[in-house]
Parts: C-alpha cells; structure tokens; sequence
C-alpha cells in the first residue's frame, strides 16, 4: 500500500513537472518559432542562446506589482486563474505517458496516474470545466472588454466541444469500443496508427484543439485590436501569467491527447524489431523511456505545428468562427460518424 | 474510524457538502455566486454517483450540468448583471405569502418521504450496471423503446426551443 502511494505520488509529481517545465520552454520556443519565421533573432539576451528566458520571465511575473481592481470581486477575481490553472493540469493524469514496466520484484509500474476506464469521458469533462476560470476572472474584472473576451472564450469552447465529442465518438467505434485512454494506446501496437482509419476524426479534432486552447487562429476572446487584453485585461502580476501559462499547459496537453488518439501514442514504427535488435525484454524499463521519447517527440511536433499556424494565419471573424464551428465541423463530425460505422461494418469489427 | 466504513465517511461528507451548497444557493444575496455555488452542488451529487458505481451518469451529469448548463445560466445573469441595486424591493405581504407556500410545500415533501419507507427499491442488475458497457447494453437491448422515446422528447424540445428563439417565422 505504501510503495503504490509513493510511486504515485512519484508519478504525478513527475507529471506535474514535466507539464510545467514543457509549457516553460513552449513561451520561449514560441519566441524563437516567431523570430524564424518573421526573419528575426528573438529573445537571445538571457543565458546561452536565450535559454534562461522562461525563468526570467517568471521571475518578472511575480515581481510585477499585483493590481486587483477594486470594485471587482475579489474571492472570484483571484478564483479565476487559479481554476484555470487547475482545469490545464487535470487532464494530464489519464494520459498513458509511457508502457508499463517489470521491476525485478515482478511489480507492474505504469506510466500513468490512473487508467480509469471512462478516460475519455474525463477528459471531455476537464474540457468543459475549463470554460469557468475564464468566465469567473472576465466576471470579476467588472470590465466590460473582459466580460466580452470571456464571453466569447465560453461560447467558443461550448461550440467546439460538440464537434469534438462527435470526432471521439468515431474515433473509440473504430478503436474497438474502449474509453480507457491505456487500451486506445495499447491497440495501436499491433496495427497502424489510429488516424489511417480517422484521417477526417483527426482533422476535426486538430481544428477544435486549436478553438478549445483559444490559439491563433481562434484567440478571438484575447484579441487585442477589438478587446485590449480580452478576459486578462485587469490582470497583472502572476494572476496574468498563471493565465498566460495555463495556455502553453493547455496546448502541451492537448498535443499529448492527439498524439495518443491518433498516432500511436508511445508506439511508433518498427517498435518491436528495434526492441529485439537491442535485445531488450518485454517490460524492461529501457522500452518504456524510449516510448516515452518517441511520444515527447510526437508533442513537441504537434506544439510546433500549433506555433506555425498561430504565426502563419490571420484570425477570424466571429461569425466565421461560429459558422464553422456549427455549419461546417458539427455536420463534418457527423458524417465522419456515419462513414465510421459503414467503414467499421464493411470490416467486420461491428455485429448486428 | 468510528465505526463507519470509508465509503460511509465519503458518503456523509459529500451529502454534508451538497446540502450545504444548495443552501448557500438559496441564501447568497449574489446571484452570479448562486450559480456557482449550484455548480459545487452539482460536482458532490457526481460524487455520489460515483460511490453508487455509476461512473457513466457521473460524468454525463459533470459534462451536462456542470459543463454546458450551468455555463449557459452563468451567461445570462452575468450579461443582465443583476446586484442589489436592480433587485426589486419586496414587501411584507410577498414575504408572508412565500413563507407560507414554502412552508406548505415543505408539509407535501416531508408528508410524500414519511409513506416512501414503505416502498421497495427494485435493484436493476449487478452493482455493475452503472459502468459504460452494462448500461449501453442494457440501454440498447432491454430499454431501447423508452430510451428512443425520451431522444425523441428531448429532439422535440430542441426544435421547439429554437422556433421560440427566432425572431419571425417565415
């Protein structure tokens, strides 16, 4: 009882620093990622080649002064971030980060913090949680750019969450059925990659992430031209960078989820000749770090993919957001959704 | 501990905790507060699916109460910005005729739970029947009529909701 205690406590601390040191390192590779492609240098002033920047700029966060407007709610006004924050870390736990591995003893270790078997289903309701930090901190700004950047930041994510939900519903049907993040993982050992059979799921869900993390070119609801700072705009201090922050933890996360649904998760290909090649066992630990690699590697693709849309298009309008959201994805997810059933008929994986 | 079980413990705390939001609902002179306060109550009651086994309603109940209704209700009382200066004053005579109907229906409540004791529960199935694959079968095989009637209730509704939302009918 105790060791499992530990080893989960182990596991989430692990979790909890990797999301942060991530997101850290994403503020400043969107820098640098920006500076490529805009012909500049970027931030190169702090540390070799700039690499100390994310430190600095915590350190400037908290030191900033702190400013809490005084006709606003105070309790909801510091609740905000906070539960942001919160909503951007919770997600993490269900996520099978690597496989599972044999000590000595003959104890299965998981790289997982809890393998509940309505993963998907969790994670869809994080998602619609997420919307109350930035409701609440737009609320208690008492501003009435914020209460209108928080407004949109919600009704944004209610709209795509539909679309979104419909794509995973597919997308479990031609995984055989399961809800437990682990097995969606797990069937892609054996096969190809899940996104051959859901190459439409994939898109839809890419384009929600992108809506669901407020990123370019969905950041309507921090859109400076027509809103200030949108929902932060009476935000200062730390209480603006936990908002800033929980952004990159958002992204981190939710590139971990496509990774996982789509494209194998820690599985890539020819996994088990390498293994044999290196002549490692089944349940060393060695197969589970270099799973792990492989999957950073697909994040930190997927991160790099969300910063070359962000600093390659321009933003929408919010009728096109919203007719694309429910005139274009919606009717897309659906019908993705009856192709999956005829497809996963014709293949013999579903019985009348 | 004390002679109760940990789900017992779980169970007493989170009813503790569902009361006491509910009542702060009624009683927080905020109406944005209220809200959110109903949302605390809301993620308790998924506590108690959750020790019933039901992990399936309480994630639906999260997703669609918490995640989409409440949101919608948060919506529109922070757009009318309601505090006490718009609050309509009330009377002495209001204030008399809703203790009175409070305190009826409380009678009703109290009188209707008194004869419940009686009653037997009828158990569907195992203790299992709240995970995802049980209920679906069961949904999709046994209940399937009543199931499709309620979608058809419910897609009846949606229509009606957005006929009423529109401005003029063609």
């Amino acid at each position: 009882m105790i060791s499992f205690i530990l080893i989960k406590l182990i596991t989430c601390t692990v979790v909890f620093a990797i999301s942060l040191g991530v997101a850290a390192y994403s503020t400043l590779w969107e820098r640098k990622f920006s500076a490529l492609l805009q012909d500049r240098v970027g931030p190169d002033r702090a540390g070799p080649k700039g690499l100390l920047q994310p430190l600095a700029d915590g350190g400037k966060m908290f030191f900033k002064e702190e400013i809490i407007p005084n006709v606003s709610n105070k309790f909801l006004f510091i609740l905000g971030p906070s539960l942001f924050m919160i909503t951007a870390l919770l997600t993490g736990s269900v996520i099978p980060w690597g496989k599972d591995f044999i000590t000595s003893s003959g104890k299965h270790i998981s790289f997982q913090i809890t393998d509940i078997n309505i993963g998907v289903l969790y994670i869809l309701g994080v998602a619609s949680i997420g919307v109350y930090g930035i409701m609440i901190g737009g609320w208690a700004s008492n501003n009435k750019y914020a209460l209108l950047g928080a407004i949109r930041a919600s009704s944004q994510m209610i709209s795509y969450e539909i679309a979104m939900g419909i794509s995973i519903i597919s997308l479990v049907i031609s995984t055989g059925g399961s809800l437990s993040l682990h097995d969606i993982v797990e069937q892609q050992d054996a096969g190809v990659a899940n996104v051959v059979w859901q190459p439409l799921g994939f898109l839809i869900f890419f384009i929600c992430a992108l809506a669901e993390t407020n990123r370019a070119p969905f950041d309507l609801p921090e859109c400076e031209s027509e809103l200030v700072g949108g929902y932060h705009t009476e935000y200062s201090s730390m209480k603006l960078g936990l908002y800033l922050f929980a952004e990159y933890i958002n992204m981190f996360v939710s590139s971990a989820i496509m990774s996982a649904f789509y494209f194998g998760g820690y599985n890539f290909p020819f996994a088990q000749e390498l293994y044999h090649a290196l002549g490692l066992q089944e349940g060393s630990i060695w197969i589970s770090l270099i799973g792990f690699g492989a999957f950073f590697t697909k994040i930190v693709i997927f991160i790099c993919v969300f910063m070359w849309i962000r600093w390659t298009l321009p933003r929408f309008r919010y009728d096109q957001l919203m007719n694309l959201g429910w005139k274009i994805l919606l009717p897309l997810s659906l019908f993705n959704l009856a192709l999956t059933v005829v497809i996963e008929f014709i293949r013999g994986n579903i019985h009348f | 501990m004390l002679g109760y079980t940990i789900t017992q413990w779980l169970f007493g705390i989170l009813s503790f905790l569902a009361i006491m939001f509910g009542l702060m609902v009624v009683f927080s002179r905020n109406p944005v507060n209220s809200v959110l306060y109903l949302v605390m109550a809301f993620f308790c009651i998924a506590g108690h699916y959750l020790l019933l086994n039901a992990q399936f309603l309480a994630v639906v109940h999260i997703v669609v109460y918490a995640g989409a209704i409440m949101v919608l209700f948060l919506f529109v009382i922070m757009l009318m910005n309601l505090n006490q200066d718009t609050e309509p004053q009330r009377t002495w005579l209001t204030k008399i005729i809703a203790g009175i109907s409070g305190g009826l229906m409380l009678f009703v409540l109290v009188g209707s739970l008194k004869g419940s004791e009686q009653l037997q529960l009828t158990t569907y199935g195992a203790s299992q029947i709240g995970l995802v694959k049980n209920l679906g079968k069961v949904l999709f095989s046994e209940f399937l009529f009543p199931f499709e009637i309620a979608s058809i209730l419910l897609l009846a509704a949606l229509v009606g909701a957005i006929m009423i939302g529109k401005k003029e009918i063609k």
